[in-house]
């Protein structure tokens, strides 16, 4: 990076360290915090609205959506979330070259699955054997992102679930009572309300999801732990910089990373829970007011 | 092959008794049922172990961090931030380096007669190594649960162990102790379930399967990597999942049952299992 860097082997101490922690592949390795940071601020949101969808379907007076809505939140109760990281990125995979095979290629008449493979015509690969690297990559962040929107929805609709029976019922009723239809009731009364009583639930998911982060690298996705990992591991003298096994600093340096997201994360939304109780009929809206008075 | 000749090779494949070689090709139902279900004593064995063991050293805890010293509750309150505020994923890693960086040939302690070659090699192994970090993270998330319970241990019961002469250990014996688990019960439960759930953690995060002695996600993987299939290895974990769940919530629902065996039927807290933990 530096010009006086070009010669590592004739560097000493701090310069080295300095040229070291500068290099190429160390550069890739701090742009992967960005991917975490990004799978968060994408994540999150779409969580979200996998979660409201949820939280609604549960709440139908039709059976089949209602018992469609449970189902997804009683998924994650019993089986673990890395089951799901492991099984939604595959099976979405298979799932959209199987629609592609069968919609590009109606005149391939061998079944997909043969033996322990799983053949689609080439025109139906995703993404396209010709596609250039960061198509691959973009795919697998995308589905990476699917599959975790999908565990935490369920793990959302289940907060914003219990969110919507805390609102008061008399409110309403009183909706009610002013003429208002179901879904005006529903869009005007009971969603803006609901949210003082889903933070608590929704802040302990954040806090879930942060720690979620590591397992992208599970997915094939070049994360921090994939880089830690990379970068750690002994480096003989073949290597411009070797150095013999360091991965306990580099996950030593992810443990802080983590612990810092964390508790930065508990501040803000200490914060946030502080400013929305204010003014309200709850306990910690109460004790807000006693404490000015 | 027969099914029961399946069952005689692979049933206690994970810990190493029985067929040497996975089945490679033609892989029936029989052979992912079994194998997966025989990696399922990995996951019970981590599971029971570390909860086991967790519930005495939380205990601990809890009480430490409830103490008015500050070099006993800083210390106390440090180990559960450090394990509730990492992912346990990266606590896997760095643990398993910090196994490996220790010497080969064990440590020497020199005691003032003996000398002690400590064998750390063992460490390295995930029947070990895992379970403490499995251990130290569910004390410490089971520890803030207990810290919340004996807060809020009503002042009237404490009153009434002062009035009946109660003090120290007695008193913590026989009112604080048992409150405080009638309180956290229903939390501690989703605690167990989540860490359940988090030991298939373990083959995939350094720990090496030595001799391809997984637990059950090690070998839906491995079958859903060789048939190129997930639609049958996973729901078979899954399904392993939920049965074991289900057994957690029964076993702690009796003892919810005892716990709360002294107050009026109306008044004892139900069991409810909420999602609640990735670490």
């Amino acid at each position: 990076m530096f010009a006086s860097c070009a010669d590592p082997s004739s560097l000493e101490g701090l310069h080295w360290l300095a040229c070291y922690l500068t290099s190429g592949k160390h550069m890739a390795f701090y742009a992967s915090f960005g991917t975490v940071m990004a799978l968060l601020a994408i994540t999150a949101p779409i969580a979200l609205a996998f979660g409201f969808a949820g939280a609604v379907a549960t709440r139908s007076r039709l059976w089949p959506v209602q018992w469609l809505g449970r189902g997804y939140t009683a998924m994650v109760r019993g089986v673990p979330d890395i089951i799901f990281f492991l099984f939604v990125p595959i099976a979405m995979d298979q799932a959209l070259e199987w629609v592609r095979h069968k919609t590009k290629c109606p005149d391939w008449t061998e079944p997909v699955r043969r033996g322990s493979d799983f053949v689609v015509c080439a025109e139906a690969k995703l993404p396209l054997s010709t596609s250039p690297p960061w198509v691959h990559d973009t795919y697998a962040f995308t589905l990476a992102v699917i599959a975790f929107a999908v565990v935490f929805g369920a793990f959302a609709a289940n907060v914003l679930h219990g969110a919507m029976r805390a609102v008061p019922r008399a409110q309403i009723e009183t909706a009610e009572a002013y003429g208002m239809t179901q879904s005006q009731a529903f869009w005007r009364i009971l969603v803006p309300q609901m949210w003082v009583y889903a933070l608590p639930g929704l802040s302990n998911l954040w806090m879930i999801l942060i720690k979620a982060t590591p397992l992208l690298f599970l997915l094939g996705v070049q994360d921090i732990v994939y880089w830690a990992r990379e970068l750690g591991g002994v480096k003989t003298s073949i290597y411009a910089y070797p150095h013999p096994d360091w991965r306990i600093y580099y996950f030593l340096g992810l443990l802080v990373f983590y612990l810092g997201l964390t508790r930065i994360s508990e501040m803000v939304l200490g914060r946030l829970t502080a400013r929305l109780s204010h003014g309200q009929a709850t306990l910690a809206g109460e004790a807000q007011r006693k404490a000015a008075a | 092959m027969s099914c029961l000749q399946t069952i005689q090779d692979y049933a206690l494949r994970s810990v190493g008794i029985g067929e040497r070689l996975l089945p490679r090709s033609g892989f029936t139902l029989c052979e992912q049922i079994t194998l997966i279900g025989s990696g399922m004593i990995w996951n019970v064995y981590f599971g029971l172990l570390a909860l086991l063991g967790g519930f005495f050293l939380a205990t601990a805890v809890a009480l430490a961090r409830l103490s008015p010293l500050a070099p006993v509750r800083k210390p106390a309150e440090w180990f559960i931030f450090l394990f509730r505020g990492s992912p346990l994923f990266i606590q896997f890693f760095l643990a398993y380096e910090a196994f490996v960086l220790l010497p080969k040939a064990g440590i020497t302690l020199n005691l003032i007669f003996v000398e002690i070659t400590a064998e750390t090699r063992w460490l390295t192994r995930a029947w070990a190594g895992a379970l403490i970090v499995l251990f130290l993270n569910t004390a410490a998330y089971s520890a803030e649960i207990f810290y919340g319970a004996l807060r809020a241990i009503p002042r009237g019961d404490l009153e009434a162990a002062d009035a009946y002469g109660l003090s120290g250990w007695a008193k913590f014996r026989r009112v604080v102790w048992p409150t405080m688990l009638r309180l956290a019960w229903p939390a501690y439960t989703n605690e167990a379930i989540f860490l359940f759930h988090a030991t298939t953690l373990v083959f995939f995060s350094g720990f090496p399967a030595w001799q391809q002695k997984g637990d059950a996600l090690y070998y839906a993987k491995y079958f859903a990597d060789k048939t190129f299939n997930p639609f049958v290895a996973y729901p078979i974990v899954a399904a392993y999942f939920v049965l074991l769940t289900l057994i957690v919530i029964a076993v702690f629902g009796l003892i919810n049952r005892r716990l709360n065996r002294h107050l009026p039927r109306e008044a004892r807290p139900r069991l409810r299992i909420r999602p609640q933990v990735i670490r």
